[in-house]
């Protein structure tokens, strides 16, 4: 019996006192603290991505001489961009290189996440092939992207070997410096980019489901076409968002692996920076960014990216 | 034991092939950088040697590479610490319900998406025009927190989304203030995961190219100063400054996944139960 109240009466006693005996955060309400607990994180997006926004924007109706750029208010950038063949040019390609990367990348990146989700059995398995594949990603791009030379190269490794085969007889000349180096490399690249999230989806569907379609008679390809996919839609749209917009911003992998020959918009923003024309590569920017954004627009309408994390 | 079906064979080759093409690039690099002194850029191997390593550490003439890689090292630590601390903190704000959460979050979002290339013509702009001079360790670091950060926040929300509140319950029912819980319970439970988001502040900053280009300064770190080499440099010495950065970041990979592992092994030594509402 004195037990109980030994037991009972210290447990009221901390239930009186608990909102005073505890720390200052405590007494905080939740606006407060979340506020402060996301100071720092809004602090460094406010000065290194709100701003830097802001001032391309504003930069991109300066105007520039050969030497300096000067503060004014003028639509010259615009119209130079907008009334050049040039820009429309390499708005196309840069088009062009998206859809194709996001295509490939898109069956690629499935294909390896529904062989991993569903194919591979045990979850050890499943953990050590996902390392594999994300561990190339953990290596500098550039360094990827010149350990394409040996391979592709007029006297690289695919042109040998197809020449010892008898398959040609010249070394073929668009492997390296062309579209289809650019292209490679962004699959290369990015493909990771499209595997995790489809991945991840994946492995957060209820196998029942699946289980399920059988039972009712759906043969595997219904199964894949009227489950999974539906279901996998979410890590597909975050997957194609990745893999789309970093391709279109990407300068440097167009540059490397077209030999400075093709171009996109990065490049273009890129060129005018190597020549100090500021004001110009913000117009640039301003329209690369109008696009990239219409772009996230209509893959968001497909998926609430809120939901998914 | 049931049979494999042949979708999964078929399957499992496209999965080897892949892991062909991810590797396969890297290794024959790796393979190429001990080329003989007469070596070139392709097959076939002329000799074999250390020939191109030495030329790295001993010649000056591509360029200051201990300098830069000293740079992106030390910018590398700065980045993942600031990451690991401003996501911890940002994880644990939006499990509240604050004002402007939500605006906060997208723009998390968008500096995850916008090309890099404006973040880097952005900040460096800011910086010219403010008269201050651009330097890695300011407007570079701050550069790469934008693209470090997020990635921090998405594996932070992630792993609250998991989270057991029960235990902080169990904590604040045995008189634990909030920062206790945090301390205690909280952070104990979720450190496997901080270790992968220091990996991935680290890596990320160390191999980072477009958001330094404009916001570095004089002083070049590694990815920059390998780009500058890609354009001037045609021998086998670039491949094995590449086959050198890619043995060290490999070498990072191994020592943090060995954190995790003696982590675990210590927790389980300890019959503890942290980290078991993860799962």
């Amino acid at each position: 019996m004195t037990d109980q109240t030994h037991l009972f009466i210290p447990a009221d006693n901390t239930d009186k006192t608990l909102p005073k005996s505890t720390g200052r955060l405590k007494g905080l309400p939740d606006a407060v603290s979340g506020w402060l607990l996301s100071l720092p994180l809004a602090l460094v997006l406010l000065f290194f991505l709100v701003l830097p926004i802001a001032m391309i924007v504003v930069v991109s109706f300066w105007g520039a001489t050969e030497f300096s750029i000067y503060p004014a208010f003028q639509f010259d950038n615009y119209q130079f961009l907008l009334t050049s063949p040039v820009t429309y040019q390499v708005f196309l390609n840069t088009v062009k290189y998206a859809l194709i990367t996001w295509a490939i990348t898109l069956v690629l990146g499935f294909t390896i996440a529904y062989f991993l989700a569903f194919h591979v059995r045990s979850l050890t398995w499943q953990i050590v092939l996902f390392l594999l594949c994300t561990i190339p990603f953990w290596t500098s791009n550039i360094i990827r992207m010149i350990s394409w030379i040996p391979f592709l190269g007029r006297n690289g490794i695919a042109n040998s070997t197809l020449i010892s085969m008898g398959v040609i007889d010249e070394p073929l000349e668009w492997l390296l410096f062309s579209d289809f180096s650019v292209i490679l490399a962004f699959v290369h690249l990015y493909t990771l980019f499209m595997v995790v999230p489809i991945f991840n989806t994946m492995m957060r569907i209820d196998k029942s489901l699946i289980e399920a379609a059988y039972d009712n008679g759906a043969s595997g390809f219904q199964t894949l076409t009227n489950v999974i996919i539906p279901l996998t839609k979410p890590g597909i749209m975050i997957g194609s968002i990745f893999v789309v917009t970093l391709v279109m911003g990407d300068f440097i992998t167009v540059r490397f692996m077209s030999g400075s020959q093709k171009a996109n918009v990065g490049r273009l923003i890129s060129n005018d920076i190597a020549l100090l024309q500021y004001p110009s590569a913000a117009a640039t920017a301003v329209i690369l960014l109008i696009t990239v954004i219409l772009v996230i627009a209509i893959l968001l309408r497909f998926v609430d990216i809120r939901k998914e994390l | 034991m049931e049979k494999r079906s042949r979708t999964f064979y078929v399957l499992a080759t496209v999965f080897a092939v892949f892991l062909v093409f991810l590797y396969g690039p890297t290794i024959t690099i790796a393979i190429l950088s001990f080329q003989g002194p007469q070596g070139g850029l392709t097959f076939p191997m002329r000799g074999v040697s250390f020939h191109w390593f030495e030329d790295l550490f001993r010649q000056q003439a591509v360029g200051d590479i201990w300098g830069s890689f000293a740079r992106s090292l030390t910018l590398g630590l700065m980045v993942m610490i600031t990451t690991v601390v401003v996501s911890v903190m940002g994880g644990l704000a939006f499990r509240k319900r604050f004002p402007c959460s939500s605006v906060i979050f997208y723009l998390i979002i968008t500096s995850l998406v916008i090309p890099s290339i404006l973040i880097s013509l952005g900040v460096g702009l800011i910086f010219s025009q403010s008269g201050l001079s651009v330097h890695w360790s300011t407007s570079g670091f701050g550069a790469q927190l934008t693209w470090t950060l997020p990635f921090g926040l998405l594996i932070m929300f992630a792993v609250f989304n998991r989270f057991d509140k029960s235990y902080e319950e169990a904590a604040r029912d045995q008189g634990a203030s909030a920062w206790q819980t945090i301390r205690y319970v909280v952070l104990p439970i979720i450190a496997p995961m901080l270790i992968g988001v220091a990996l991935f502040g680290f890596t990320l900053s160390y191999d980072e190219f477009a958001r330094t280009l404009l916001t570095s300064g004089s002083y070049n770190t590694l990815p920059l100063e390998i780009y500058g080499m890609t354009t001037n440099v045609t021998t086998p010495v670039i491949f094995a400054l590449g086959t050198l950065t890619t043995a060290f970041s490999f070498l990072i990979i191994g020592l943090f996944l060995a954190i995790v592992i003696t982590l675990n092994r210590r927790r389980s030594k300890h019959g503890s139960d942290a980290g078991q509402g993860l799962v």
